[in-house]
């Protein structure tokens, strides 16, 4: 029945990228619980299942050391505890095995309390125990109970009201009053005017005894007004938790060199600039730091959007969140200078973010409307009884009636029922929306500009000439290359698949020299594979982007790369321009790489060789010309872009900082996501315009009726709830067919195989 | 009418306890992991978990 993946099946999209955590860096995400026992979170993304559970919890639970094992599938994070005894169980190592790709979890973050959830929840249960009572109550009112009875009832639901809108309601009275404070008005500011004036009248008349009383209309109103909020809070808060898992990717200390040659790992904030550091093969660089010693290649792929490895030596500046491929390097720690990379990033940034203008909700732009309108009418009904009766009391009865009628109920759940229904819809299909605006701001859109590396590809190299390679040779090669890490060494290897027969070659010793290639002898011939110049005795040196298998200095096959196609990026191109959006890509690689992906993808419009500064200029100058633009991208280079563009999108790969900042994160690979999501965008519109037009014509309807006197509590009470079912029940409608039939949630490794066929 | 007057404190001590049951279970940590809860049922495992209490 399990719907796991397969241990061996395993390879995400970044799989690669990342490497395990050694000891000391598990040791520093635990944090001590006492008595000796440590205790440690792990997001592990690609749990889905009861299988999963069961599988996590039994293989860890035989680790040495580890005393209890917790999944919690809906944050899909695990709790390990564990007792000290000198090494961390290798649970993350276990976990790889296992098939699951594990992430520590930042202690200080881990510890924090849930936030703002159980005390909504609280407010929420308050806020329906007294609706319920206060209306079960009402109901004998209603029913005809008279004199005395009648006002014990009143009495008693007063007594219920106080402390439950009091309690319940704080949510909104605190928001309306930063709105008013700052002189603006938001849909809490006619809310709590409704609430409050509706109680102090009801304990009026109470007290006079006479026959009305809304204290079930003022409890009702906060009960469905906290769904609505409670909603909205629940979507942002799985996505911000999903998005906080996938955030540590990056390395929270790191292996440094004392004086006296003594290795050290210490935590990243107590590196200073000239700490000298040891970065391994496969790790990521940790801080701003420049090149002591050593040889290796460098993938800057996440940094610059550069597709293909770079070789560094001693004296290069490297930044942090590159990755160290092939070689062992000594490196110094520098200061964040001022023309550093990331401190221009961070100045993009900051300027991208007070370029951008502020968007306003539709539920608040509404309200900015709405607000003004009901409280209008409300002092015109009060005005008009007063001349044409002269009764005070039956003037303020009114004048509360239409503003508790009006209270935007419907207008409350219209908004935040819809887009927690496409938050869901997209979360079935791996997509998380950060909140609600984002959604409403991707309806809007009519441009998609695209990052080239790592978002319309995969960021992966594949071998595109293997058919031009002879057999032997090929054969050979796979097996060298199965001795590196090099991404152009594992595209090579990756294509084993594609050979037919014995692939019985052995190498008897291998070696890998960083920057250069590989060297392995068989039957005491020396094969290479690498750079021209490194694998051929006699190459002129022109051809440094190639790769070359040679025998004693002589060429037997070159491999030409290119980088993949994210699956569905054509089918995701195409159904965007059918929708009548314009495509264009921008990108910091080269020309010509550029223009491949870009001819493939049918794309006219790409720009290469481009600044982060230029991205972000671009973005701008389109916003200019009046477009609303969704920016896709996931390096750093992107982040300015993403921060200035309408609404912004990021593949789960992504830097950090890309995928902090993007409104809509992404797990899979696949690129229909980008579709799909503006799709289920645009439905969401159209439902949430039809719930405007429900609740407004339920408030036409009903706003004659209390101006006229005749919005007894009782048609009060009738009249909000069913205006808040109707919407509710619209906004269900959106749950329908997903774009495809549901995904089952595979790990990554599946689908890349897939396309891989 | 008015001599079922106890009715009232009996029916709203009732929803009390209920309100209250329902803020301890939220205390107790039971809505943490709603997905998990579902599926660990279908798993034969007699053992009773030792992290109930977070």
């Amino acid at each position: 029945m399990t719907c796991c993946t397969p241990a061996t099946t395993i390879v995400s999209a970044d799989a690669f990228r990342q490497s395990t955590p050694s000891a000391d860096e598990f040791r520093l995400a635990s944090r001590s619980i006492g008595d000796g026992i440590l205790q440690t979170e792990i997001s592990v993304p690609s749990i889905h299942c009861g299988g999963c559970i069961n599988r996590i919890e039994r293989g860890l639970a035989k680790l040495d050391g580890v005393q209890n094992v917790r999944v919690n599938l809906s944050s899909k994070r695990l709790a390990l505890r564990w007792t000290d005894q000198g090494t961390p169980p290798d649970a993350i190592g276990a976990l790889k095995k296992l098939g699951y790709d594990g992430h520590l979890f930042d202690p200080t973050e881990a510890a924090k309390p849930s936030g703002d959830l159980p005390r909504m929840l609280r407010a929420l249960a308050v806020a329906a125990f007294a609706s319920m009572n206060i209306m079960s109550l009402s109901v004998s009112v209603w029913a005809g109970a008279e004199g005395t009875t009648r006002n014990m009832l009143h009495w008693i639901c007063a007594g219920i009201a106080l402390p439950a809108l009091l309690y319940a309601g704080r949510i909104f009275y605190e928001s309306g009053w930063r709105a008013l404070r700052h002189g603006q008005t938001n849909m809490d500011v006619p809310i709590s005017i409704g609430i409050a004036a509706a109680f102090a009248l009801s304990v009026y008349d109470t007290y006079q005894g006479y026959e009305h009383a809304y204290f079930d209309a003022a409890t009702s109103l906060v009960f469905f007004l906290l769904i609505g909020r409670t909603l909205d809070y629940v979507m942002r808060e799985r996505t911000r938790t999903a998005v906080k898992g996938l955030a540590q990717l990056s390395p929270r200390g790191a292996m440094t060199i004392r004086a006296d040659g003594e290795y050290e790992y210490l935590p990243l904030k107590e590196i200073r600039s000239g700490t000298r550091l040891l970065i391994t093969a496969g790790e990521r660089v940790p801080v701003d730091c420049e090149v002591e010693r050593g040889i290796s290649d460098i993938d800057f792929s996440l940094v610059t959007g550069e597709g293909a490895p770079r070789r560094v030596e001693a004296g290069a500046a490297l930044q942090a969140g590159i990755l160290n491929i092939t070689g062992s390097l000594t490196v110094i720690a520098t200061e964040v200078a001022e023309d550093s990379f990331l401190a221009e990033m961070i100045r993009l940034m900051e300027s991208a973010e007070s370029g951008k203008s502020v968007y306003r909700r539709i539920a608040d732009r509404a309200s900015r409307l709405y607000a003004p309108a009901v409280h209008l009418t409300s002092l015109l009904s009060f005005v008009g009884w007063m001349i044409f009766q002269g009764d005070v009391h039956q003037a303020a009865t009114v004048a509360i009636a239409v503003l508790i009628i009006t209270c935007p109920c419907a207008l409350g759940l219209a908004v935040p029922m819809v887009q927690v229904m496409a938050a869901r819809r997209l979360f079935e299909s791996r997509t998380m929306v950060k909140d609600g605006s984002a959604m409403e701001r991707l309806n809007e859109i009519d441009t998609v500009v695209f990052d080239k590396t790592g978002t319309l590809t995969l960021g992966q190299m594949q071998v595109t000439n293997v058919d031009e390679i002879d057999t032997e040779a090929l054969s050979m090669a796979v097996e060298l290359a199965s001795h590196s890490r090099h991404p152009s060494a594992q595209a090579i290897h990756a294509v084993a698949s594609h050979i037919e027969g014995n692939l019985g070659f052995r190498f008897e010793e291998v070696r890998e020299f960083p920057g250069l290639g590989l060297e392995g002898i068989a039957q005491g011939k020396v094969y290479r594979l690498g750079r021209a110049a490194f694998a051929c005795k006699d190459d002129d040196g022109q051809n440094t982007a190639e790769t070359v298998f040679s025998v004693e200095g002589r060429k037997l096959a070159s491999f030409v790369f290119s980088d993949r196609l994210r699956p569905g990026a054509r089918k995701c191109v195409e159904k965007l321009r059918q929708a009548g959006i314009a495509v264009e890509i921008v990108s910091g690689d080269s020309e010509p790489a550029v223009r491949a992906i870009a001819d493939q993808l049918d794309i006219s419009d790409y720009t290469a060789g481009i600044l982060p500064g230029g991205k972000l200029d671009r973005i701008r100058l389109l916003t200019k010309h009046g477009h609303k633009v969704l920016m896709v991208g996931d390096g750093l280079n992107d982040a300015p872009a993403l921060m200035a563009a309408h609404v912004s999108m990021a593949p789960a790969s992504a830097a950090d900082v890309g995928r902090n900042n993007a409104d809509f994160v992404f797990l899979q690979d696949g690129l229909d996501t980008v579709f799909l999501a503006y799709r289920v965008a645009r439905d969401a519109a159209k439902l949430i315009r039809q719930n405007f037009v429900i609740a407004i014509g339920y408030n036409v309807v009903a706003l004659p009726v209390a101006i006229l006197g005749h919005a007894t509590p009782f048609v009060a009470a009738v009249a909000m709830s069913l205006s808040s079912l109707v919407v509710v029940a619209n906004a269900l409608r959106l749950k329908g067919e997903p774009m495809w039939a549901k995904p089952k949630p595979l790990g990554f490794g599946l689908e890349l195989r897939r396309s891989a066929k | 009418m008015s001599d079922f007057f106890y009715l009232i404190p009996i029916s709203l001590a009732l929803g009390l306890a209920g309100l209250v049951l329902f803020l301890w279970s939220l205390k107790n940590g039971q809505y943490e992991d709603l997905d998990g809860a579902s599926e660990r049922i279908l798993y034969d495992d007699d053992r009773p978990s030792e992290a109930h209490h977070e």
